[in-house]
């Protein structure tokens, strides 16, 4: 296992690498306007610019600026902000906002998890009755509609309706629950789509009819052996989740203006500011990938027949 | 008693008939040997005959060809404007006009019809949602198919996959809609670039789970070549999951360039689309008055995604043979 473990980092960290390689050569494509503000630049002239491109080290050859950009990495430098917030230290910016964004986010998670299983084993319960077919309409809603689209009306009516407030207030805890619902609601259609699905499967297998025989109370066998055995596959994306709660959601902060990192990543790309965003593509993929390894290594736990280290199959 | 009684009756019926009269010498014949196992049996009809049985399903399919056939024919109606142009009164221009007899769905904070822009922009966002769901889709089947089964490729695509796979998404749909000229083949080409990733994964998938069954083994020890084997082996197997993900993808495809507006990196107001128009009608949203202008492009949007949703889950159910009993 603790060998499987540091093949899979050792892994990651080559993957890292590579993304941080082809992640700082995209940005050398975008146009050199960029590096200034619009008024500056309209002010100065070609060479001016020229010099203040080399004085940036922009001019050199590439390579001399990869190693450049690997050495800053490794000594755990990220460089000031450019146009984002200029002389900034891209790590203060990202410290700044990342406080507004976990709450919400590990709020969310949990909301989906307990109103998704809720929803999820209530539509197994009565398969094809009215808690199904409300349920089964709601998943396919969120599923399809776009959720710029139902963000808004949340916004719009919703607020309306029960009298909260439209916009994110830092010290007004009523405001903070329409952004925390409006993430959820997706989560919770996938929850409760699995659960759904994983329960009728399971209804008919044979150890159910068994555990029933035995005169096993539903209750007890619903929470002792179906849950646990429809909780494995959802336990692979649960880290990867929790851990994604630092990137913020885009559409629901910047509809409640919440100041966290939801929009960061895009403000930093339209505006070119290229130590930001090698930065941010640098932790969202390290998120990814220790997400995706805590994943594997939490439905080890929780199922003891998955054994990571050894390939099964045909191979 | 009963039985030995039968059979005497039966032993007397055919005394009766001449040896010859019983049974016949049949001439052979190699086309009619052929037909020994026909069954009336077609695949695609019987995956209708389950198709039509979900009433909810056809009844999307309805709603789905009459949009779309009003998309094509709404501008060779009488009376439609063009979705491009202002609308005065007097010297001003017709803003915010309210739905009436003349402006069916108002006009927008310009003084242009909405009506006109809305069947214009469903046909470009769907356009733009059907030629992704395929492209994505097609380039997902080669890809997947070949990383699949041949042994040689999967180290290496499994590989490019994980360093892909990391690369947000977002970002490089952003950098291509901003590097190249805004348009709807540059929405297109950055949708594509790395849409193809969790389809060819799918794939990927799939083709490990069947590629050693017996049959594809025999099939292989017979010396069926590779390209076959994908096409007549593997993929009919595969037939319903893959049409479930196109109908999946178109949706999705419909919903990124929503996204992709929001963030400010849309098509150009010239060429309305529904995330344009979602966009526009966020803007004066807040003003009870004009809330229109969301709501009518808001119902279009969702009805379409909706339709292509229960569509395809519907068809996934009928394409699978278990299913056709």
């Amino acid at each position: 296992m603790l060998k499987y473990i540091l093949k899979r980092l050792l892994l990651s960290v080559v993957t890292l690498f590579i993304i941080a390689t082809v992640v700082f050569l995209l940005m050398r494509l975008m146009p050199e306007t960029g590096y200034f503000d619009a008024d500056e630049y309209d002010k100065m002239d070609a060479e001016q610019i020229e010099v203040a491109l080399k004085a940036m080290g922009l001019r050199d050859p590439i390579p001399v600026q990869l190693f450049r950009f690997y050495r800053q990495i490794l000594s755990g430098d990220f460089g000031e902000s450019v146009v984002f917030r200029p002389h900034v230290e891209v790590s203060k910016i990202i410290a700044q906002k990342i406080p507004y964004s976990v709450p919400f986010g590990l709020a969310s998670v949990g909301i989906s998890l307990i109103v998704g299983l809720a929803l999820g084993t209530l539509m197994a319960r009565f398969p094809h009755k009215l808690p199904d077919i409300i349920g089964n309409g709601y998943v396919v809603f969120i599923n399809a509609v776009p959720a710029a689209v139902y963000y808004l009306f949340i916004q719009l009516y919703i607020s309306d309706i029960l009298h909260l407030p439209i916009l994110y207030d830092e010290y007004n805890p009523v405001s903070w629950i329409l952004p925390a619902v409006s993430m959820s609601l997706s989560g919770i259609a996938s929850y409760a789509m699995w659960i759904r699905r994983y329960m009728l499967d399971q209804m008919t297998k044979d150890y159910i009819s068994f555990a029933r025989a035995k005169g096993m109370s539903n209750r007890k066998l619903m929470f002792r052996h179906v849950m646990r055995n429809a909780f494995v596959p959802m336990a692979q994306n649960l880290p990867a989740n929790i851990l994604y709660t630092i990137s913020g959601s885009l559409y629901v902060e910047s509809l409640f203006s919440i100041p966290g990192m939801g929009g960061l990543l895009i403000a930093a790309i339209q505006k070119q500011d290229n130590p930001l965003v090698q930065a941010l593509v640098l932790i969202y993929s390290s998120i990814g990938i220790l997400g995706l390894l805590l994943g594997d290594l939490l439905m080890a736990v929780c199922d003891p027949r998955i054994k990571l280290s050894r390939k099964g199959g045909s191979r | 008693m009963k039985q030995v009684k039968l059979e005497k009756s039966i032993e007397a019926q055919i005394a009766q008939y001449d040896q010859n009269m019983l049974f016949q010498q049949a001439e052979y014949d190699a086309n009619e040997a052929e037909q020994g196992g026909y069954s009336n049996y077609s695949y695609w009809r019987s995956t209708w005959r389950s198709f039509t049985k979900n009433k909810i399903a056809i009844f999307f399919l309805c709603l789905l060809g009459a949009m779309l056939l009003f998309t094509i024919i709404q501008p060779l109606l009488p009376n439609q404007r063009n979705p491009n142009e202002v609308f005065w009164v007097g010297t001003a221009p017709d803003m915010n006009h309210r739905p009436d007899s003349e402006f069916w769905f108002g006009t927008n904070s310009t003084g242009q019809d909405l009506w006109a822009r809305i069947w214009s922009g469903t046909r470009t966002s769907l356009m733009i949602g059907v030629i992704v769901g395929l492209l994505r889709a097609i380039v997902g089947i080669v890809i997947g198919a070949i990383w699949g089964y041949v042994r040689r490729a999967d180290r290496v695509l499994t590989e490019i996959y994980n360093v892909l796979h990391n690369i947000p998404n977002s970002i490089v749909m952003i950098l291509f809609t901003y590097i190249l000229s805004p348009g709807v083949g540059t929405m297109i080409f950055s949708m594509c670039v790395l849409g193809w990733l969790p389809m060819s994964r799918f794939i990927r998938n799939q083709i490990v789970i069947i590629r050693d069954r017996e049959y594809n083994l025999a099939s292989r020890c017979l010396g069926t070549p590779t390209r076959r084997m994908i096409t007549k082996n593997l993929l009919p197997y595969l037939v319903s999951v893959i049409m479930l993900r196109i109908s999946l993808a178109i949706p999705a495809a419909i919903s990124g360039e929503v996204f992709l507006t929001y963030i400010g990196l849309g098509l150009p107001v010239t060429i309305p689309s529904l995330g344009n128009l979602i966009n526009e009608g966020r803007i004066v949203m807040m003003s009870a008055s004009s809330r229109y202008q969301i709501i009518f492009p808001a119902i279009v949007l969702s009805l379409i995604t909706i339709s292509f949703y229960v569509i395809g889950n519907a068809f996934a159910d009928a394409a699978d043979p278990k299913n056709h009993v």
